[in-house]
């Protein structure tokens, strides 16, 4: 069974199972998006691969080792006086990271909205959120590499294994990152200044560079999942 | 607001003509002149691979004759020879190279959606090889670790190039992942998204599904091999062990512990089975337009050669540990793979019957890209009924580490994608460069390849069952080896000189016919696809002057009945023809 939807140009086009069929099967173009957002899709596509390549290469190195594996909810407290709050840092990292997502998704709405100016700042909030998950990564490494002594190579809490996936793995995470605020401030100037109104007359790179702002927010959670937790 | 096709809006768009000599064939964003770089550089790469390949078999062949080539020199050539050629020369020219100059073509589109990225592909690409033969003039030279590099031996000395080569390799590995990404992205959106009024994906030719696939398996397992490349990086350069177990060297415990070898090879697997398809499937497309061109008769089974490239293109995901039989891993693996393996070969076996059966009863026209197709057809078979002795477990563990592997692996992979390379240059030359080439010194090529191609391979076979391990540098005296596996080799050494001095043929035929050669017209084959039908030839810039094409039939009518031509170009409308090209569905 299948329900037509209607476009906004009258197209009456089939929905569910027969609307893939018809939408694959259509000449001109297989999906009715724009290039860069397509693109932008099997580009996120190939990088959850190399994702998934790292941490299925990071959990059997984990799982064939002998030496024991240092306890993460130790090793990631931080104390404030008193005494240490397991993962409370990683706590506050996903938090800023997942409100960035929020922050973002309004941008994107903003941009359809033609709302430059919001759009804009929304973005500008969403770089910041994104600076901030950096910082405090920064601030992470530099506590196990000074004060901990975490190395790639060895680590005083146990297997060696240890520090190298944790810094290979938040550290190709943490490029995402920052490769992401880069990307937003770019875009988010070129909203500002109405570069997009003139060539393009709409904000789909809002929206295409909120996809790969929610990819890497979706990557964290996993990384969080699988390093931090387990 | 719904977005409008750009087959649709063709007119509201600018074009902008190069007009410089630099932005025209330098730095160009045009997809052919592209195509036309990528092709250059790889069939270089893959010339040096070719002499490298010589010089192992001048060790092999008269071993202890040529002492400039030692035991160091005999695994740096197999390394680079190997890499070279599967990734740096084939991958770049199928899908860099073919894909960048047909994809625009055959789907009716002015050039690739983003030309700019598609530029900086080939640069990248440029980077990647010129690094990797900087390992040439590094202290130690290129790593000599075997193509596979496999740790813990690859970056522990005693192999050759252990202290720059191997970074070098790894590094031009991820540099030529990036420039892969890059182009493959543009293809794969290219091929989705910009087609031409009229032109349905069952509508494509099957050069562009071959390579649409293999794209869609690059983009997917060329992550593993980066994954891959970083952590043993890691390992050489940061002492990490993710790769690398305890272990004594020279008689010194390293620091290293802990660390897992086999999980390199499933990383790296995972990334070579689907490297063997990202090769093999554009070789099926091409080869399957090129049968279906010069026999004058539609392809046989259009709908299940589709079905059966992407069925290829899905389990070559779930096979890849069927390289790892010896290793060491859990038996009940091999148990999986052997039967995902063997399944591979029904849609092969598919593919392989529908091209003969395209040959069946068609009108064969003996040219040199049909002479080249045909020979496909061979190879390929004997090379994939081998597979299927190797696919199983119990033969593979006494055959694995012999010649037999080494003569499966090359007639599939090596000889049979490289006749489908040739046929395909033979096949698109006229439209490349608006010259026809030397068709007798093509079928001299042809032949000569041919027949000594398989007086290499065929003997190494025999080779194999003996027991003669490959990879060795000297076979030295060993009882099991009969006298005749010696004379045997230098049959093979001599074969081999001879088909690469052959190639010269190859090289001189296109070059010299680029002045000599006569005007080939628009269309030499008669053919129907829509990269034969441009207002140019070669095309210009932008492909198809003012009007963008339109699509009104499959890729395949030939010798339709009823028609005053034995072909009916794609771009044809059903009026003006008969309406026997609705018959793609009827397999």
């Amino acid at each position: 069974m299948s329900e037509a939807v209607m476009t906004d140009t009258g197209d009456v086009l089939p929905g569910d199972a027969d609307g893939v069929v018809a939408d694959f099967a259509a000449d001109k173009q297989t999906f009715h998006v724009p290039w860069g957002k397509a693109m932008m899709w099997f580009f996120l596509l190939s990088d959850t691969f190399i994702f998934g390549s790292f941490l299925t290469g990071y959990m059997t190195v984990r799982m064939s080792l002998r030496d024991a594996w240092p306890v993460p909810s130790e090793v990631f407290a931080l104390s404030f006086g008193g005494e240490p709050i397991p993962l409370i840092l990683i706590a506050i990292m996903t938090f800023v990271l997942i409100s960035s997502s929020g922050t973002m998704a309004m941008a994107v709405n903003m941009g359809y909205r033609g709302d430059r100016n919001k759009a804009f700042w929304l973005m500008m909030a969403t770089a910041a959120f994104g600076a901030m998950f950096v910082g405090m990564q920064a601030f992470e490494w530099t506590k196990l590499i000074v004060d901990e002594g975490v190395r790639p190579w060895g680590n005083p809490m146990g297997a060696a294994q240890f520090g190298s996936t944790f810094f290979m793995i938040t550290g190709f995470h943490g490029l995402h990152v920052s490769a992401g605020v880069i990307y937003l401030i770019v875009v988010g100037r070129r909203v500002k200044s109405g570069f997009y109104e003139r060539t393009r007359g709409n904000y789909e790179m809002v929206e295409i560079a909120g996809l790969y702002w929610h990819f890497v927010d979706l990557v964290w959670v996993f990384i969080f999942a699988f390093f931090y937790l387990w | 607001m719904a977005y409008v096709a750009i087959a649709d809006r063709d007119h509201e768009l600018e074009h902008h003509d190069p007009t410089t000599f630099i932005t025209k064939y330098i730095w160009s964003q045009d997809h052919k002149v592209i195509a036309i770089q990528y092709g250059i550089t790889a069939v270089f790469v893959g010339l040096i691979a070719l002499v490298l390949s010589g010089m192992m078999r001048l060790q092999l062949g008269f071993p202890d004759s040529f002492s400039f080539i030692t035991p160091t020199d005999y695994y740096q050539f197999i390394t680079m020879h190997g890499m070279i050629m599967v990734i740096f020369l084939l991958t770049a020219l199928f899908l860099g190279g073919f894909g960048n100059y047909l994809i625009p073509l055959m789907i009716g589109s002015r050039d690739m959606v983003f030309p700019f990225m598609n530029m900086l592909s080939f640069w990248v690409y440029l980077v990647s090889v010129l690094v990797l033969l900087a390992s040439f003039f590094v202290p130690g030279g290129p790593t000599g670790a075997g193509w596979t590099l496999y740790p813990p031996q690859a970056i522990l000395p005693g192999t050759p190039g252990t202290d720059w080569g191997i970074v070098l390799m790894l590094g031009s590995l991820a540099i030529f992942i990036v420039a892969f990404t890059m182009g493959g992205l543009n293809y794969v959106t290219t091929i989705l998204q910009a087609r031409a009024r009229g032109m349905t994906m069952m509508r494509l030719p099957l050069s562009l599904w071959g390579i649409f696939v293999a794209t869609i398996l690059g983009l997917l397992a060329f992550p593993a091999l980066f994954v891959s490349a970083v952590m043993m990086t890691l390992d050489k350069a940061a002492g990490t062990s993710f790769f690398m177990p305890a272990i004594l060297s020279m008689g010194q415990q390293l620091d290293h512990q802990g660390g897992t070898p086999i999980l390199f090879q499933h990383l790296f697997w995972f990334f070579g089975h689907p490297e063997v398809y990202i090769v093999a499937l554009p070789a099926f497309g091409l080869v399957s337009d090129l049968l279906s061109t010069h026999a004058r008769k539609n392809i046989f089974g259009y709908r299940m050669m589709v079905w059966a490239i992407l069925a290829i293109g899905g389990l070559s995901f779930i096979v890849w540990a069927h390289h790892m039989y010896v290793s060491g891993m859990n038996p009940y693996f091999g148990f999986f793979f052997a039967t995902t393996t063997l399944i591979i070969a029904v849609p092969t076996a598919i593919k392989v019957y529908n091209w003969v059966l395209t040959l069946w009863q068609g009108n064969i026209h003996f040219t040199v890209p049909m002479l080249f197709a045909i020979g496909f057809i061979f190879t390929f078979t004997h090379g994939g009924l081998t597979g299927i002795f190797l696919g199983n477990v119990v033969v593979d563990l006494p055959l694995s580490d012999t010649y037999f592997v080494v003569a499966h692996f090359h007639m599939v992979m090596g000889v049979s994608p490289v006749l489908v390379v040739f046929g395909s240059i033979y096949h698109w030359y006229p439209k490349m460069t608006g010259k026809m080439f030397n068709q007798t010194l093509g079928k001299w090529h042809f032949w000569l390849t041919f027949l000594g191609t398989y007086s290499i391979y065929l003997p190494m076979h025999y080779l194999g069952f003996q027991g003669v391990p490959r990879r060795y540098f000297a076979m030295g005296d060993t009882e099991f080896m009969p006298e005749s596996a010696f004379a045997l080799n230098q049959s093979i050494t001599i074969s081999a000189l001879f088909v690469g001095v052959v190639q010269l043929l190859f090289l001189y035929n296109i070059i010299v016919s680029l002045k000599n050669g006569k005007d080939a017209g628009p269309n030499p084959w008669k053919a129907t696809t829509l990269e034969w039908q441009t207002p140019d030839t070669p095309p210009k810039h932008g492909n198809w002057g003012h009007e963008l094409p339109e699509v009104h039939r499959w890729a395949y009518d030939y010798s339709v009945p009823g028609y005053h031509d034995d072909f009916i170009p794609q771009n044809v409308p059903a009026n003006a023809a008969p309406a026997a090209s609705e018959h793609g569905s009827d397999t």
